[in-house]
């Protein structure tokens, strides 16, 4: 189980544009940091930056394959923000649950009424 | 099933959570602008809440407290950004410090209400709610999270009683 100092690195890690674009483009695993850097209008160093900020949060990891470093999406970072996205939803569930018991109770009072 | 569709986006941090009622949009509107109804569904069951002033007009403000089983109290507000009854309403929703006063520590959260007649007296409800970050959404289901508590009682009950049938 993911801490809570885990899930606000994972939030603050995907609070970036770029950040969130490295990691759809990681999730295929093939990309070294220098050709991520390739596809955005920044300097190596930045796109560095930004994957150094992914792996910190445990989004994505650096692999080595041969003499290659990939950098690789790891699900497991996402689904924490998935895990706290369903529970956000069981609240909501809860609550339309009761507005839909509370619509039901007030039409069944009128209509009880002669 | 009342719940009709849920979108989460983990990337974007926002949920998107679809509701069809058996009433008018205007029945559905009362849920949000009747404070006393409003009391009775925003909190789960053993935290109820309790609306402490309401005006549901752009600008305006929403003041409630829950009630926790061991006499806490948690303040939350709602800032309105847009209302335009029975078809929407989009509001801040933020924690409170103990005199009321909103607690800019702690990010709020934007949610967004769509009200729409889907034919037959029938009515949709949406809520988009966007998160700025963990903290916002660990504080909020820390209020909520009682319900997730209940229904896993529920569950072990369940499974308790199968349990006995099982060895009957």
């Amino acid at each position: 189980m993911a801490t809570a100092l885990d899930m606000d690195r994972v939030f603050a890690a995907l609070a970036d544009a770029t950040r969130r674009d490295i990691v759809v483009r990681a999730i295929a695993g093939g990309e070294g940091v220098a050709e991520l850097a390739s596809h955005y209008p920044m300097s190596f160093a930045a796109v560095q930056k930004h994957v150094a900020v992914l792996e910190r949060a445990g989004v994505v990891t650096k692999q080595r394959f041969g003499r290659r470093k990939v950098v690789r999406t790891d699900i497991e970072g996402l689904r924490v923000a998935q895990r706290l996205l369903d529970r956000y939803e069981e609240l909501w569930r809860g609550r339309i649950d009761r507005m839909t018991v509370l619509i039901q109770d007030i039409r069944d009072t009128k209509e009880a009424k002669p | 099933m009342t719940v009709t569709a849920v979108e989460k986006h983990p990337d974007t941090l926002s949920m998107t959570i679809t509701a069809e009622f058996e009433a008018p949009p205007e029945r559905v509107w009362q849920l949000w602008a009747d404070p006393r109804q409003l009391e009775r569904w925003w909190g789960p069951p053993i935290y109820p809440a309790t609306v402490d002033s309401h005006d549901l007009r752009p600008g305006g403000r929403v003041e409630y407290h829950m009630t926790g089983p061991e006499g806490d109290q948690p303040r939350g507000y709602w800032d309105i950004v847009m209302a335009d009854p029975p078809r929407s309403l989009v509001f801040r929703d933020g924690f409170a410090n103990e005199d009321g006063t909103p607690n800019t520590d702690l990010p709020d959260t934007e949610s967004r209400v769509t009200i729409e007649q889907v034919g037959d007296g029938r009515t949709r409800m949406s809520l988009e709610s966007v998160f700025p970050s963990a903290e916002a959404m660990e504080q909020i289901l820390a209020m909520g999270v009682e319900d997730g508590f209940k229904q896993a009682i529920g569950q072990i009950d369940a499974i308790l009683a199968e349990d006995q049938v099982a060895q009957a």
